[in-house]
């Protein structure tokens, strides 16, 4: 018996220590003085190979910069070199690439042997934006200033506590306005070895550099934890928040390990007049969507091989680009020789996420597969052939088109929850010949 | 005494039914849930191909280990947990990892005994090599809570001999979970999600419950179930990698022949499910004639 319970010992003692080099991302704002701080939508680009991680977090704060902050949970003490200033333009272009689109295909003459063509129409572009800010100075409470650094437009600082406690009361004397219950789960980041990246706006510097927006802040660690916390950022919502997950990874497409990961419906032919509405459509869309998995879910809408795309909501991003997203294993590529066009060997996975501290009530844990097929959350307009020829296929193509026209209108009802009613309406569904005016035999032999 | 005997006699019903015809019908019900409800990410070819390369290898190795008759039950069940497990986009990994699991029982052994759970290798390998995935958060709360019941009811069903094993295991490692959950000062809900998924319940009862792979004494099982416990929440929380108790079972499964050193019992045998004791006959008379009857044949199921 003594031989086993020494490993056995071992093992919970190892137990004990785990709380050391947890990582997390992903923050939550924390406004100074009374600002509304708007915090509903985030958007986070992670770059993962190994263990190296590269996170951008998107920053489109609107109110004034002087109440812009942001805490996030870090697994170390950051270097002033693992932090970085990212573009907007790039995670733009990354959102933009991936985003749900709209397909239109047009019949063709019934009367003639046709090939469908596709051709690209537009895409959806509602992206949000995520989080940042900054200042600080060291002080007691058990809180100790790791760091402090002047990046671009922010000044940085990684805190580590002793206990929460310090730490909370810390960051409210410092004017940081910690929402009521943030404290439990400072607390358990605390237990769990992190410390805590702290970010505002230098004013001095922003003014220097001209600009008028905030870009995202980028860090780049090495952590075996593949994860984004978010239950901070449940804690001064109000209401459920969404957020946009882009994982740039070498070897497949990523999913969380602790929730669904579901893909939307796709390739669904909807109505026309969508067209103008795509927007709304597609917020519904997804509304149902979250329902229909009882809140609980994590949608992929977009899993591809950044090397090409079909059809392109935008072109394929950049070796450029990439690398400014942090995608350090390109360069190896080019030293290869291989020329421009190879296989940029770069994955993209795309999750979207509409979150609460009562669904979600753990952080987004993630794994990246083997799997490489392909995903787009893609919706189809089909033109009707309007033509005047006359023959038997164009006749019974005009009596099929009522129909089709009232399985779209489904459809669109059930993806987005719509009312059928107003979908027909809409649809002058009414106006259309029917094919019910013959009697199934007449049909039959129709001449 | 009459109701003694009648009781006695609904005991050797349920003894002569065997546990794992239940299993496979819940497993079953699961895959066509999942299929259907949940949308898994596994194609009907898959599943063909995973199970019939299972009884394929089956038959293979009753006909070159000249075995006294072919059994499809294990492989079933190795292959309907692959199938709810195993993602993979090449159907020849699907066809391996069935090949792995059954191949691996008539290969790999230790006295008589397979040493590593058929399902549980097969995963491991096609894991570490990067040609599948296991997608462990896919269940969603209906099919795990139903599928939990199903499990439950198994044991009670059944009355599996070897339960203490799944209960042992359960036990530490939803224990385990609180209590780390309240040294963290996290609320409660963590440890339940995390509990929420339907690799953990296959694990527990359809794995580390496998009789041919666990010790073969009661103490030996309890201590294995600990020990796969810390392993598995270890990987875990300390390494922070998924799926933290299939590869604990499969760092563990060596220490199965050292615990039987340590602690000697009965093999077990599907026809005549024991809890390896081989002593104390009061407590259930029906076992007596049976734990003491220790197979002549060589059995690899």
């Amino acid at each position: 018996m003594r031989r086993v319970l020494v490993p056995l010992l071992t093992f919970v003692t190892s137990l004990l220590l785990w709380s050391d080099n947890a990582s997390a991302f992903c923050g939550f704002y924390v406004g100074k003085a009374d600002t509304k701080l708007f915090n509903k939508a985030s958007e986070v680009a992670i770059v993962r190979h190994d263990n190296k991680t590269v996170i951008t977090i998107a920053n489109d704060f609107k109110g004034d910069v002087k109440e812009f902050a942001l805490v996030v949970p870090v697994p170390t003490v950051l270097e002033k070199e693992q932090i970085h200033i990212g573009e907007a333009a790039v995670l733009k272009h990354l959102a933009d690439y991936s985003a749900p689109r709209l397909v239109e295909y047009f019949d063709h003459n019934p009367c003639v042997r046709y090939e469908m063509l596709e051709q690209k129409f537009g895409a959806l572009k509602d992206m949000a934006p995520a989080s940042a800010p900054a200042r600080g100075r060291g002080r007691a409470l058990g809180v100790t200033v790791e760091a402090q650094y002047t990046v671009g437009e922010y000044d940085i600082l990684i805190l580590s506590a002793i206990e929460s406690a310090g730490l909370e009361t810390w960051l409210s004397e410092n004017g940081y306005r910690i929402p009521n219950g943030a404290s439990s789960i400072l607390h358990s980041y605390l237990k769990q070895g992190m410390k805590f990246f702290v970010a505002k706006v230098n004013l001095g510097e922003q003014a220097k550099l001209g600009l008028t927006h905030l870009r995202p802040l980028q860090i780049a660690f090495e952590s075996p934890k593949f994860m984004l916390p978010i239950r901070l950022g449940t804690v001064n919502a109000d209401g459920a928040q969404e957020l946009f997950i882009y994982f740039l990874t070498k070897q497949g497409r990523v999913e969380t390990t602790n929730y669904r990961t579901v893909r939307l419906p796709e390739a669904q032919e909807i109505p026309l007049y969508v067209k103008d509405k795509f927007g709304d459509f597609y917020r519904d869309l997804f509304t149902q969507q979250v329902k229909r998995e009882s809140e609980r879910g994590v949608f992929m809408e977009y899993a591809w091989d950044m090397n090409w795309c079909d059809p392109c909501a935008a072109n394929p991003l950049s070796a450029e680009e990439l690398r400014g997203l942090g995608v350090f294993w390109q360069e190896n590529v080019g030293r290869t020789g291989k020329g421009i066009g190879q296989a940029q060997n770069v994955f993209l996975t795309r999750l979207h996420v509409r979150y609460d501290a009562a669904h979600f009530p753990e952080d987004l844990m993630f794994q990246e597969t083997s799997d490489r097929g392909n995903f787009q959350a893609r919706y189809i307009l089909r033109h009707p052939w309007t033509g005047q020829d006359e023959c038997p296929a164009a006749t019974s193509y005009r009596q099929q088109l009522r129909e089709r026209y009232e399985r779209e209108a489904q459809t669109l009802a059930t993806l987005t929850g719509w009312n059928i009613g107003e979908i027909r309406k809409a649809m002058n569904i009414a106006s259309l010949p029917t094919g019910e005016g013959k009697k199934w035999y007449q049909q039959l032999w129709a001449n | 005494m009459e109701q003694r005997n009648e009781r006695i006699q609904a005991d050797q019903i349920f003894r002569r039914f065997d546990p794992r015809l239940y299993q496979i019908a819940s497993l079953s019900t699961l895959l066509l849930y999942g299929l259907v409800w949940l949308h898994f990410d596994v194609s009907l070819w898959q599943i063909v191909i995973t199970l019939g390369t299972a009884l394929l290898t089956q038959y293979a190795a009753t006909c070159l280990y000249k075995l006294p008759s072919f059994d499809p039950r294990s492989p079933l069940i190795s292959a309907l947990s692959l199938c709810l497990l195993l993602r993979t986009n090449d159907l020849v990994v699907a066809a391996l990892a069935a090949f792995i699991a059954i191949a691996s029982k008539f290969v790999i052994r230790w006295k008589e005994k397979h040493l590593f759970n058929p399902t549980n290798l097969a995963l491991v390998v096609v894991l570490a090599s990067g040609l599948g995935w296991i997608s462990p958060g896919q269940w969603g709360q209906v099919a795990w809570f139903g599928f939990l019941i199903a499990c439950l009811g198994s044991l009670v069903v059944t009355r599996a001999a070897r339960a203490d094993v799944t209960l042992g295991f359960l036990g530490f490692y939803v224990g385990l979970l609180f209590a780390r959950a309240l040294w963290l000062g996290d609320p409660l809900t963590i440890p339940l999600h995390q509990l929420e998924s339907g690799a953990l319940l296959i694990f527990a009862f359809f794995m580390i419950s496998d009789p041919k792979t666990t010790p073969d004494t009661r103490t030996g099982r309890i201590i294995f179930a600990l020990i796969v416990a810390l392993a598995a929440l270890y990987i875990q929380f300390g390494l922070f990698r998924p799926n933290g108790p299939l590869w604990g079972l499969i760092g563990c499964a060596p220490m199965v022949p050292l615990l039987d050193h340590l602690l000697p019992g009965s093999r077990y045998d599907w026809s005549k499910p024991s809890s390896g004791r081989s002593s104390n006959p009061v407590v259930n008379p029906v076992l007596v004639p049976l734990s003491l009857s220790v197979p002549q044949q060589r059995r690899f199921s």
